[in-house]
């Protein structure tokens, strides 16, 4: 390597490493799977939160200044989000990190902002080990213990005792809710007739559907991510499987109904929101994204631009970006009117809000019920 | 010969330990580089035993650093009682002793891995090898991803970050000697025959089964430790780190450096630890234009073309060859 | 019974992509002696490549499912697949054809991480759909056979199934019948006596990639029509899948990768369906290629139906 490129890198490093150098401007950290195998995730994410902090800036900002936001992607590999995030704090210095959709990537971030007192937000992390890591570490979103109860009431609910639960083995977050959902379906009189397994990136599941068809069971509980999940319904409807599949908030993405085509009709999945809610705010958001990134914002976008308006709400409480004092202002957030729902941050650190039970008809979702928590 | 590469070991473990004194001043994310480069010393070398000395072709080094990293994990986070025993011997000795006996048992569970899949594997020769190799990597991670008492692929936290500066660079040092000093005895002229001509060696009468097992299982050994040291680094290990790619990683380091060049070995390791960042602090830079912006962010498509080039215009690496011509002279 | 015999149609179908895939690698590697790592990806981009053409070609049947149509898309797939492996041949390979193995290995995991990478680059990392170009549906079983009616086969999978063992026979043919073969079997015992023999070496390996990426491209197509989600990383597991029952069966043997193929299929399909009364979890599916991987290499290194070769010196 040519030292001509390297000086020029060290000499920005070093500036950047001067404190207090751009104080017109507060800076805020996220780190997400831009590429990879967990990118669209990541790209929702960043671009709910970008969106929050344009318009936070467009309206001057918070406590007088620009929101910066400095973006690094981990490449949805594990050992990049520690790297990106010592790399945020004491290279960027920013005042607090956005952070991160899957669970495992937050466990990994966690302690390290635990340790250098820099509050993190994660928009979408629902296994409940996250915010148990320190009293820095928050979420907007619910956790696992709580939407997996929400769908086993549900299914008992609608008369279904006997459930088949087909889980991603390789993800923390499928694994978490279904654990979650057999604690709650067991004790209250469901069966759960069959168990089998997958792994992320894998297209063949007629061996596992195969096995569960001939356990007859009244629903399917599907606790993965959208893009095995609409293979998994299409290969059910043609080995013959009747019965209507549960899911939750992993079931949101892009390409859900266009590759699983009617297959997913009549089935069921928690969410976070619902686009189609007729709240004004809710749909002023859903223009405003889609206007910008000419999609419809998914879940994670929605979680990723209520994260970031927490967190511009909590510096404007708190006065300051020290942080204690925003810890402080993040931990007594209360009823913040959120795209996702009314917002309450629990003494865990956890966003205490309702859930919806959505439904897939026409070609879409459909808004079915809401659930306290 | 050996008085000398012995005083050098214990000079560079004094070099490092003052240099250790000064970690803090250097700033988290460059002391992740640092550390991070160390590591890579210990995987590299350690890889360049088996592939570069005794050209035996190894895709699956990743599976022996993770069995060494959940080795070291299970360790200190079940082994408590071993910390409480030596309490009295004062915190930071305590801790020393303790560190060091979770990275003993991540060389040697490692290294009994590297004992496992070197006996059978290393029958076979070239492509064959280097293909099981793969597979006993990928079924390493796939029984981690299974054991629900290591976190499955959920992953495992650990809970103390006793990795700095000098236990990294120590066992880095250390690392290098051994490789050194067994190249230039009478088993590296044994690895180093297996690597030039092993039908010849066999004729020879030499136990060429023998000195591959050794090779293989000493680099897992070493490979167990980089482990070890990682997990109570990054604090936080799962079985989707330790993959194919990590072996590549590993691989291409070793290809860089050059077979068969410790010396090299070690400067490609610093050179790729520093890469990917220097790629990512490239990639943020304002005058490049939108596309070129993206197509750098991610960092895998640079390092890939990198890879290609690299194997098309110094195949050799930097200094393949250099060590033998010397030893030849 | 019934459920047996479902996971045995799931194995063979399976396994009849598995054995697509592999004929391809195992066609490389027995002329050229090379593995190559990025063959997974140009499959890939045969199904990307399926992608952006259909929408041409069905524009003539009006959007709608059609045979005809299908075809072109397969054959369109092939041949830019074709050209890919060729101008990945020239650039990447040939210059290192008299360097160690370890070196083009490396270059090909490079081409391999390019490809996937520039692909996520170029098509965006979300799935996207495949459209359904032969209007796939259960086949329907008559009634006289009883419980049979239970079982589930797609057409998709006959397809896969014929045009797998279509391929197999023309590539034996190619390999065993034609000059172009007959100079690939030269080339794969002794390339300098070849060349001596008047061969240009150059056209031989060009064709030979040219060939095993068309395959490549085939696959690419007929997998996403049973599986119609397509994304650029989507080569990675079955490419390695693949390229272990080529070598149970036999790398450089070809009706030996289909072999390969149809059992991996149908093991792997059983050890998953019937993964609790095995106690083997369902999650070790990927082990048990590597697994079987392994068995053979140790007892049986030249693979199932292959010859064991003997070393000169």
């Amino acid at each position: 390597m040519r030292i001509a490129s390297i000086l020029p890198f060290f000499a920005t490093l070093a500036l950047g490493a001067l404190p207090g150098l751009a104080q017109d401007q507060i800076k805020v950290g996220e780190f997400a799977s831009m590429s990879g195998g967990s990118a669209s995730f990541g790209q929702s994410s960043h671009n709910g939160t970008m969106l929050a902090f344009e318009e936070i800036n467009a309206a001057g900002g918070v406590l007088g200044k620009k929101i910066d936001l400095h973006t690094e992607d981990d490449r949805s590999v594990a050992g990049e989000p520690a790297t990106i995030v010592r790399k945020l704090i004491s290279q960027d210095n920013v005042v607090a990190v956005l952070g991160e959709v899957a669970s495992s990537k937050s466990l990994e971030a966690a302690p390290i902002c635990q340790e250098n007192h820099i509050p993190m937000i994660s928009p979408a992390s629902t296994n409940a080990k996250v915010t148990a890591v320190g009293d820095y570490i928050f979420r907007v979103c619910f956790i696992d213990p709580f939407q997996g109860k929400v769908m086993a009431k549900f299914a008992l609910s609608k008369g279904w005792t006997k459930v088949a639960v087909l889980k991603d083995v390789k993800q923390d977050y499928s694994v978490g809710l279904a654990d979650a959902f057999e604690k709650s379906f067991t004790p209250a009189g469901g069966t759960v007739v069959k168990t089998q397994e997958y792994s992320t990136g894998d297209k063949d599941f007629r061996a596992q559907l195969t096995s569960i068809k001939a356990s007859h069971p009244d629903a399917i509980f599907v606790p993965g991510y959208y893009a095995e999940v609409a293979l998994i319904a299409r290969e059910a409807r043609q080995l013959g499987i009747k019965a209507p599949l549960l899911g939750g908030d992993g079931w949101v993405g892009e390409s859900l109904l266009k590759v699983a085509g009617n297959a997913l009709d009549g089935s069921f999945f928690s969410n976070h929101y619902s686009q189609d809610d007729p709240s004004p705010v809710i749909q002023n958001f859903v223009k405003t994204y889609q206007a910008k990134y000419g999609e419809k914002p998914d879940a994670m976008a929605a979680l990723g631009y209520d994260s970031a308006k927490i967190l511009a709400d909590a510096i404007t409480r708190a006065g300051t970006t020290d942080g204690p004092k925003l810890r402080d202002a993040i931990a007594a957030t209360r009823d913040f009117k959120g795209v996702t729902g009314d917002i309450t941050l629990d003494a865990d650190r956890n966003a205490t809000k309702a859930a919806v039970i959505l439904t897939i008809a026409n070609g879409g979702f459909q808004f079915v019920q809401r659930v306290a928590p | 010969m050996l008085e000398r590469s012995k005083l050098t070991l214990l000079g560079a473990l004094v070099v490092i330990f003052a240099a250790s004194r000064f970690s803090s001043h250097i700033g988290p994310y460059y002391y992740d580089i640092v550390l991070s480069i160390g590591i890579n010393i210990i995987l590299g070398v350690s890889l360049n035993l088996v592939n570069g000395y005794t050209g035996q072709f190894s895709l699956g080094h990743a599976g022996f650093m993770s069995v060494g990293a959940y080795a070291a994990a299970c360790f200190t986070t079940y082994a408590t009682g071993v910390l409480a025993v030596l309490a009295p011997l004062g915190g930071f000795v305590s801790v020393s002793i303790f560190f060091g006996l979770a990275l003993c048992v991540a060389g040697m569970a490692a290294g009994v891995a590297g004992l496992l899949v070197g006996i059978p594997s290393l029958r076979l020769k070239g492509d064959y090898l280097a293909i099981v190799t793969l597979g006993f990597g990928e079924i390493i991670k796939v029984v981690i991803e299974n054991v629900d008492a290591l976190g499955g692929a959920r992953g495992f936290s650990v809970a103390s970050g006793y990795t700095n500066l000098f236990w990294v660079y120590a066992m880095a040092a250390i690392t290098i000697y051994v490789v050194l000093n067994l190249v230039n005895s009478t088993y590296g002229r044994g690895f180093i025959t297996v690597r030039d001509d092993e039908i010849a060696a066999e004729a020879m009468g030499i136990n060429t089964t023998k000195y591959k097992v050794l090779a293989f299982t000493l680099a897992a050994f070493f490979a167990g430790i980089a482990g070890g040291l990682y997990a109570h680094f990054k604090q936080f290990i799962n079985p989707e780190g330790f993959n194919f790619l990590k072996s590549v990683d590993i691989v291409t380091m070793v290809i860089l450096g050059g077979m068969g060049s410790t010396a090299g070995v070690v400067l490609a390791a610093i050179i790729l630890t520093i890469l990917p960042e220097w790629l990512r602090w490239f990639s943020e830079q304002p005058f490049l234009p939108h596309w070129l912006a993206h197509l750098v962010e991610n960092r895998m498509i640079p390092y890939s073309l990198l890879l290609i080039i690299l194997m098309l215009t110094r195949p050799q690496g930097l200094f393949g060859g250099v060590e033998l011509k010397r030893k030849k002279a | 019974m019934i459920e047996f015999l479902q996971q045995l149609i799931n194995g063979l179908s399976l396994g009849a992509i598995y054995a697509l895939i592999a004929l391809g690698y195992t066609m490389v590697y027995g002329v050229l002696r090379f593995i190559n790592f990025a063959h997974g990806d140009v499959f890939m981009i045969g199904a990307f490549a399926g992608l952006y053409v259909a929408p041409v070609v069905l524009k003539f049947s009006n959007g709608g499912p059609s045979w005809p149509g299908a075809f072109l898309v397969l054959v369109a797939a092939m041949v830019i697949c074709a050209i890919l492996g060729i101008v990945i041949e020239k650039l990447a390979y040939r210059p290192l054809r008299n360097r160690p193995r370890l070196t083009v290995l490396i270059t090909a995991i490079g081409v391999s991480l390019f490809l996937e990478n520039f692909g996520q680059y170029a098509f965006g990392v979300d799935p996207q759909s495949f459209p359904d170009l032969i209007g796939d549906h259960a086949i329907n079983i008559p009634a006289w056979c009883g419980p049979l009616t239970d079982l589930t086969i797609m057409v998709s999978q006959v397809l896969v199934f014929a045009v797998t063992l279509i391929l197999l026979v023309a590539l034996r043919f190619i390999v065993t019948k034609t000059k172009l073969g007959m100079a690939m079997r030269a080339l794969s015992v002794n390339p300098v006596a070849t060349s001596l023999m008047g061969v240009n070496n150059d056209v031989v390996i060009s064709f030979t990639f040219g060939l095993g990426s068309a395959l490549a491209g085939a696959a690419g197509i007929l997998i996403s029509i049973q599986q119609p989600s397509i994304d650029p990383l989507m080569g990675l597991q079955p490419g390695i899948k693949a390229f272990v029952a080529a070598v149970l069966g036999g790398i450089g043997n070809i009706p030996g990768a289909a072999l390969g193929g149809v059992l991996l299929g149908v093991i792997e399909t059983l050890v998953v369906g019937y993964s609790d009364r095995l106690h083997i979890p369902s999650g070790y599916r990927d082990a048990v290629a590597f697994f079987l991987l392994i068995l053979i290499l140790l007892f049986k290194p030249t693979g199932l139906l292959g010859r064991v070769e003997r070393e000169k010196v």
